[in-house]
């Protein structure tokens, strides 16, 4: 009944020096990805992604997020990318977001693409997104980039993608 | 010098060559987390999947699910096909881009099914992850926990919940439905997954 074992590590980036994105672009054959990263951010900001190099308005989200005084969500529509985190990425003398990014059935043709995204800020607080990518197109290619155009993801940063192969 | 653009390709290329580990192509991992069965919904939709006769050889499952449905609606789950309302409890926060989140819970047992996803709807697919935890176990009340969520562009939800099923019986079969004549939309796939202890 069970197709063997999948959970696939495909890359494994750690950032060397301050970078304004990571890109991974080779991940075929696979039926869900994960990514899972630890960021921090010069001087600090929203890790961000998008889908195959699209820099247009065809993506939006809502999240969720909360700290030790209350709770609250907002959303976005057509924006630019879909921001991972409520709470921003520290810059390097603060503690390292933490950020699981779900990408169900990312090489399909048929659907937008709908990813959740769960990030934990140590000092600030917690949050969950969703977020949209209106386009029908198989998932190729993703890079992830701080919102703040100002801002450098962090060296020591990690980002690690995983794929899924369903039965 | 700032690296601007790193893909994995370009990371495979300063590994030895021994390693296949970032080229992309199939790995061999002895990984704990096995795919056990995939449902994807064909035309016409369908008012319930099930998948039956799970093995009893992993500690957690994990069901990826993305889905769409006919209606805004919720949809539901059953376990071991139980219909016994005092089995089922749950509570969940939602956060609709509203400003503030809200909360919901059954605490009195009143429905037939645990909460899988709280506004499912026929605009774009949600996503979902949930988790089975100690599902063989015949001493326990299973605990489900689950992220999902829906984005529209101008409308959409994100939510966390937690299912009780009072029962600790292990879990043999899951049953994902629809209610009130609704269904769940085509090309919806629901994926079950083991995760050994």
């Amino acid at each position: 009944m069970t197709a063997g074992s999948t959970y696939t590590p495909i890359a494994t980036y750690t950032v060397p020096s301050a970078a304004a994105s990571v890109t991974f672009s080779s991940f075929s054959g696979y039926t869900d990805l994960i990514v899972v990263c630890t960021v921090q951010a010069s001087p600090g900001g929203d890790l961000s992604v998008q889908f195959n190099g699209d820099t247009n308005t065809n993506y939006s989200y809502t999240v969720m997020y909360g700290n030790g005084s209350g709770a609250g969500s907002t959303r976005a529509s057509s924006r630019n990318w879909i921001p991972l985190d409520y709470y921003a990425a520290p810059p390097t003398s603060g503690s390292f977001n933490n950020e699981i990014l779900q990408i169900q059935n990312y090489s399909n043709s048929t659907t937008y693409k709908t990813v959740l995204n769960r990030a934990n800020n140590a000092a600030s607080g917690v949050d969950a997104v969703v977020g949209l990518w209106r386009s029908t197109a198989a998932i190729t290619s993703m890079t992830f980039s701080v919102v703040t155009a100002t801002s450098n993801i962090s060296a020591g940063s990690t980002f690690t993608l995983y794929g899924i192969l369903a039965a | 010098m700032a690296i601007r653009f790193a893909s994995a390709s370009r990371i495979g290329n300063k590994l030895p060559r021994g390693s296949n580990f970032w080229d992309g192509s199939a790995v061999v991992v002895n990984s704990s987390y096995e795919s056990i069965a995939t449902v994807t919904v064909g035309s016409g939709g369908t008012q319930s999947i099930t998948f039956s006769s799970i093995p009893a050889t992993y500690k957690h499952l994990q069901l990826r699910t993305s889905h769409a449905t006919n209606n805004t609606t919720n949809i539901y789950f059953r376990i071991n096909g139980s219909t016994t309302a005092a089995e089922y409890g749950y509570h969940y926060i939602v956060g609709t881009g509203s400003g503030s989140v809200f909360a919901a819970s059954d605490v009195s047992h009143s429905n037939t099914y645990g909460v899988f996803a709280y506004n499912s709807n026929p605009s774009n697919f949600t996503a979902g992850v949930t988790d089975f935890l100690d599902y063989t176990s015949t001493t326990k009340n299973k605990t489900v926990r689950q992220l999902a969520g829906q984005d529209n562009n101008g409308s959409g939800y994100i939510q966390l919940t937690s299912n009780l099923w009072i029962n600790t019986a292990a879990i043999t079969s899951l049953t994902i439905l629809s209610t009130g004549g609704d269904y769940i939309n085509q090309y919806s796939s629901f994926a079950l997954y083991g995760i050994k202890g």
